[in-house]
């Protein structure tokens, strides 16, 4: 610091490898240039060896019929289907368990760390047990249990349990009966559409009055009002169109409706419970780093306890609470690869376990699968970065 | 599982980067003074530790054989549990000398692996388990289905073929490991589990009431199963595929352990050449005259070593059928040694 001010301005004449602009910038070049050169040999040697040993190698396989069939499936899959195929039905069962994680985990997570704050005796030490049992147990472990000990006792599809004669629950899954959309559903649709439109421009209008006027409009019973009310109207003057196809039990299993396979239900189960324990200790670490007088001025201005932790108090902590969130949702997503033990079809199952097994070429499947994990998780921290930015204090 | 498949992705990796293929195998096993054998993680008849971590089965005792012919010592083996996803990267990754994990001869195996299939140590075909309660008698009445099989074997292939060979639906539900396999069978996920035949007879073993499920008829593939070594190493190929033929060979001659004293004696010519009191076969190897005799004094020929683990003398009783030897009706058989 003394030296740049003592320091008259740079003379032109100072010899180039003096320059420290030049030389820091030469050295970060020839520390790139390194790391290329290692990664070209790298690529290079492995190539040579792995010809030389007659293993084969490059992209082709994507191409090949994959032969092998998978238990779930998001987009229509058959065994004559290749490689390419089943890495798609790997990644949306990744994304689609690690996404309906995160969004029960943060859920469950807020409400037990709010719990656990609680003034109730009774409500706070259940959340506390929960957390500590939960989160002190091995994830794996949990899966199993899970699988294993809870889905795994069900009765089988014959002896199903069954509720009002149209929800099946057995060892083989949970079915549902499917709707079956006839004419006329569009027009519901539409109205749908619109009255979430209509939602969304009357909370416009209502954050106007109220900042004009001060009155509050009950904003959340009109939405959801709306949104619901709509197309159950649309629906009715229709004569209901929508109808339902019930799972029967044929053969072996049932058959119809919508099935969730236990593995899916039990990975769910598992990843949900074990990453709420930690969001709600972000929760509550969150909520009491707002400091106490801010809820006492709440109350001294008369807001209730629920209109308090609302307005004043969530909002300032969850500037606290989401970088370490971004971290749990990137642990949930990563996490979800343990579906292997219980043989539910993820990215990392039938990707970097099946198909590498069946075509051998280890190098470029777990490159692949690194990258797509890479991808997920950056995404995911960027998406988080940019809600923490949008939810910061705006200093004036 | 994951992790294992991991740290060999990355040992493969690295071992491709940096060592050149290696031809020179048996130098390095003997170096090393012990031979690292890669075996399944527990299947009853074929490699199996009992309760004191001693390794038995057919597969085993196939590496114990190797090493008895380089060291003179069946105990030279160390047994390297792999699932069936990591075996062969096992192999690749040099990990291992020589894979006896119930592994199905196929020709992508044989090619795009970089791999060689030694020699077939039993002739299997896939199967089909069910619970008797189901009163199934075929697979052709398996149609709409919950199956169990392990990932990463030919199982699942064999599988899809055949359900759509015959326009059967099916629900495949794929584990890494035999372990979750039979046990999400055994809890009742599954109506059917399918893998080899022999596996079927080893696996029912750990199943609660084993008397409760039965074997359906239907064998719906080939499935050879023998040892396997790296590509590119001639020599090494040539030790692990003889050490089969010797077995054969000894059946076929009628030396066992029990006789092998007196074989030493024998005057015919045949013989001489099997125990190498005639002519020098083992040198040509890079063992030893007498490398015959190691084997089947300290394991066994090959028969002996099927009724121990897999046949009549063990608790899978698996009938010898395919694999009696050719003079007895079966397909064992061996190239001469001379």
């Amino acid at each position: 610091m003394l030296t740049d001010i003592e320091r008259a301005p740079p003379t032109p004449r100072v010899a180039l490898h003096n320059n420290p602009k030049f030389r820091a910038f030469f050295y970060q070049l020839v520390l790139l240039a390194a790391v290329l050169w290692f990664g070209y040999e790298f690529a290079l040697n492995a190539k040579a060896n792995l010809d030389a040993q007659k293993i084969a190698s490059g992209f082709d396989f994507f191409d090949h019929t994959a032969g092998f069939g998978v238990s779930q499936s998001l987009i229509p899959y058959s065994e004559q289907d290749t490689y390419r195929r089943v890495f798609f039905v790997g990644l949306l069962n990744t994304l689609l368990v690690a996404g309906v994680g995160i969004v029960l985990a943060t859920v469950l997570g807020f409400v037990i760390g709010v719990a656990r704050l609680s003034p109730n005796w009774l409500l706070a030490r259940l959340a506390g047990g929960y957390v500590e049992l939960v989160r002190n147990l091995p994830l794996l472990f949990q899966i199993l249990f899970w699988y294993l000990a809870v889905l795994g006792t069900l009765p089988g599809p014959r002896q199903s349990l069954s509720l009002f004669g149209e929800i099946f629950i057995n060892n083989r899954g949970i079915f549902v009966p499917r709707p079956m959309f006839g004419t006329g559903t569009e027009f519901a649709l539409a109205a749908l559409l619109l009255a979430i439109l209509a939602t969304f421009c009357l909370r416009v209008w209502a954050i106007r009055r109220q900042e004009r006027s001060g009155e509050p409009f009950p904003m959340l019973w009109t939405g959801l009002g709306l949104v619901i009310g709509a197309p159950a109207v649309v629906l009715v003057l229709l004569g209901f169109p929508i109808t339902f196809e019930a799972p029967q039990l044929r053969g072996f299993n049932f058959v119809g409706g919508i099935r969730l396979i236990p593995e899916f239900i039990a990975l769910l189960i598992a990843l949900t419970t074990y990453t709420a324990a930690f969001i709600a200790e972000v929760v509550r670490a969150g909520i009491l780093a707002v400091s106490t007088g801010q809820t006492e001025a709440a109350f001294a201005l008369g807001l209730r306890r629920g209109l308090t932790l609302r307005l004043v108090v969530l909002p300032q902590a969850l500037r606290v609470i989401v970088p370490p969130l971004t971290n749990q949702y990137l642990n949930l997503t990563k996490n979800s690869s343990l579906a292997i033990a219980i043989g539910y079809p993820d990215l990392f199952a039938v990707f970097a376990g099946t198909t590498l097994n069946q075509t051998g070429q280890a190098i470029e499947i777990i490159a692949i699968t690194m990258a797509v994990y890479l991808v997920i998780s950056l995404a995911t921290s960027g998406l988080m970065n940019w809600y923490n930015a949008h939810i910061r204090v705006t200093e004036r | 599982m994951k992790r294992n498949i991991f740290v060999l992705g990355v040992a493969f990796v690295l071992g491709c980067a940096v060592a050149p293929a290696s031809a020179q195998t048996l130098k390095a096993v003997k170096d090393r003074g012990s031979l690292n054998c890669g075996v399944s993680q527990g299947l009853p008849g074929f490699s199996n530790p009992d309760d004191k971590g001693n390794w038995t089965g057919l597969d085993v005792e196939f590496c114990r054989a190797i090493a008895a012919a380089i060291f003179n010592d069946a105990t030279k083996v160390k047994f390297v549990p792999l699932s069936a996803s990591n075996r062969f990267t096992a192999l690749q990754s040099s990990a291992i000398d020589v894979l006896a994990r119930n592994s199905t001869w196929t020709s992508s195996r044989d090619t795009s692996l970089g791999l060689n299939f030694a020699a077939v140590n039993y002739y299997d075909g896939q199967g089909f388990m069910v619970r008797k309660a189901l009163k199934v008698n075929s697979a052709l009445e398996l149609n709409g289905a919950s199956i169990c099989t392990q990932t990463g074997t030919t199982t699942e292939l064999n599988l899809a073929d055949y359900f759509r060979a015959n326009n059967m639906k099916y629900e495949v539900i794929a584990f890494a490991t035999a372990d979750e396999t039979i046990k999400a069978y055994d809890g009742g996920r599954c109506d059917v589990f399918t893998t080899d035949v022999s596996q079927l007879y080893a696996e029912r073993l750990k199943l609660t009431n084993a008397n409760d499920h039965v074997i359906l008829p239907e064998i719906i593939s080939k499935e050879p199963l023998g040892p396997a070594v790296r590509h590119g190493d001639d020599q090494w190929f040539d030790i692990v595929k003889w050490v089969h033929f010797a077995m054969v060979n000894a059946e076929e001659l009628g030396v066992s352990s029990k006789n092998i004293d007196e074989a030493l004696k024998s005057t015919q010519p045949e013989i001489r050449r099997l125990v190498g009191t005639e002519g020098a076969y083992g040198e040509q190897f890079g063992l030893t005259k007498d490398w015959v005799v190691r084997i089947v004094k300290q394991v066994g020929n090959y028969g002996e070593s099927f009724d121990r683990n897999v046949g009549p003398g063990s608790k899978l009783g698996i009938s010898r059928g395919l694999n009696r030897l050719w003079t007895k009706g079966g397909i064992q058989y061996a190239p001469p040694i001379r």
